[in-house]
């Protein structure tokens, strides 16, 4: 891993999201709206990786996820995982998990939805399988997959 | 407390409980016995989309039982149009009642307002989202005249793509291990977010014609003018899933119908006089059903 942490200047301080599924990594930049944040961002592509035969690495500075970062992340990318930098060394090692219920994160689709006309209202969708994503609208039962989530 | 949301949120035990009740009420959804059991209690019956039958059925059912109704038929009566929310209508209602009956356009509008209702809520159909009490008396009127709920063969005929009775029964029929055969035109064929979640086997058909004798029970629901965009290809599809007297010969003799009404023309009316009709009996029970669930969720316990 060390050598492709090489390919780009090591950060000082902030956050490597490591082991993003491959071609994912930008659809995280936008969903996570970092690359409007003015911090510095390194994106690498199909990096070779032990693991799994590719993966994506998005290096943010002086920056860490929040709460609701993490959980739209988990849902992009189940297998990533986030390494916080401080001072040149991973200080902190987080394996994302995407909770048993995913609140406020995803819109749901269904237009006829209460979520989507109630004012004020907040989503909650059910986890109903990890591996090849799949959740549910606690409301109106829409499920939707991996392919099809929208985030609000 | 108990909100009944969704058919699943009832078990078998439960149901089989409901529809055993429901027949000892049968004297007093006629009248011929009176009933205090909820003497003192308020229904509120919030209706923000107009459905007639519901409403009366469920107004009859808790009067029947000795309670009294308030609520509103139609949302322009309401503060619902000066922009109040669902959720501050549900509370102001929670503070003026012991149950809440909730009609609503859009679909999970009842699992929303349980969430902060301080009485049982119970959904009186929720957009294309669910209508358990529909179900309810759709699963009591085939126990009354078939005389069972297990392994039946079942057919559904017409609207099963927008027909939310027939997904919801499709369910909770499935649990009961019935055998399905769905009759409809191609483009009004059952939903595959239904079909995928049946256990036990299903067929599809074009015609009545070909499954017409393994039937113990046949659902029919109305094919809907504003499903098609062209009226000759509305009236050529219609036609041809029109059921009479005569169609009903090959049926078996104890086959029956149900239909959750109104209906048009899909049933021509010289079927109302066979045995096989048993739409306007499903329409009454309707009210003993109701009646088991109400007393149910705030009787005195026994």
């Amino acid at each position: 891993m060390s050598e492709n942490l090489l390919k780009v200047q090591p950060i000082r301080n902030g956050t490597v999201i490591d082991h993003i599924k491959p071609g994912r990594g930008r659809k995280i930049l936008e969903v996570l709206g970092l690359s409007g944040s003015g911090t510095t961002i390194s994106l690498l592509m199909n990096v070779p990786s032990k693991k799994r035969d590719r993966k994506d690495i998005i290096k943010v500075e002086d920056r860490e996820l929040s709460e609701n970062e993490t959980e739209k992340l988990a849902l992009l990318s189940p297998n990533a995982r986030v390494n916080i930098i401080r001072n040149y060394a991973v200080a902190e090692k987080k394996k994302i998990e995407i909770p048993k219920v995913i609140s406020g994160t995803v819109h749901c689709p269904n237009d006829n939805c209460i979520s989507n006309n109630e004012r004020g209202s907040s989503t909650h969708f059910k986890l109903l399988e990890h591996e090849s994503l799949r959740i549910q609208c606690i409301y109106c039962g829409r499920k939707i997959d991996e392919d099809n989530i929208e985030f609000i | 407390m108990k909100h009944v949301v969704s058919i699943e949120d009832l078990d078998n035990k439960r149901i089989m409980g409901i529809l055993k009740r429901a027949k000892q009420l049968v004297p007093v959804a006629e009248g011929k016995k009176k009933s205090k059991a909820l003497d003192g209690k308020i229904l509120a019956a919030c209706f923000f989309e107009p459905s007639t039958r519901t409403r009366l059925s469920f107004e009859s059912a808790m009067q029947r039982l000795g309670g009294t109704c308030i609520g509103f038929a139609d949302p322009s009566a309401t503060s619902h149009l000066k922009g109040e929310t669902l959720l501050d209508a549900i509370r102001m209602v929670a503070g003026y009642s012991d149950v809440i009956v909730l009609r609503h356009p859009h679909e999970g509008s009842a699992k929303l307002a349980s969430e902060v209702s301080e009485v049982p809520v119970i959904n009186g159909g929720d957009g294309a989202g669910q209508h358990p009490t529909q179900t309810l008396l759709d699963l009591f009127t085939i126990k009354e005249e078939i005389g069972k709920l297990e392994g039946l063969n079942v057919g559904m005929l017409g609207d099963l793509r927008y027909g939310r009775t027939v997904h919801s029964l499709s369910q909770a029929l499935d649990r009961f291990k019935a055998k399905f055969y769905f009759i409809s035109p191609k483009s009004l064929r059952m939903p595959t977010h239904v079909t995928d979640e049946l256990q036990n086997d299903w067929s599809t058909h074009e015609t009545l014609d070909e499954v017409l004798g393994k039937l113990d029970v046949l659902y029919v629901t109305r094919i809907q003018k504003e499903r098609f965009p062209d009226i000759e290809d509305y009236k050529k599809v219609a036609g041809a899933y029109r059921i009479n007297a005569e169609i009903l010969q090959k049926a078996k003799s104890k086959m029956r119908i149900l239909h959750p009404l109104p209906r048009v023309d899909e049933i021509s009316t010289d079927v109302d006089e066979t045995k096989h009709a048993a739409y306007f009996r499903q329409a009454f029970n309707g009210v003993p059903v109701r009646m088991a669930l109400l007393e149910q969720l705030m009787g005195k316990k026994k």
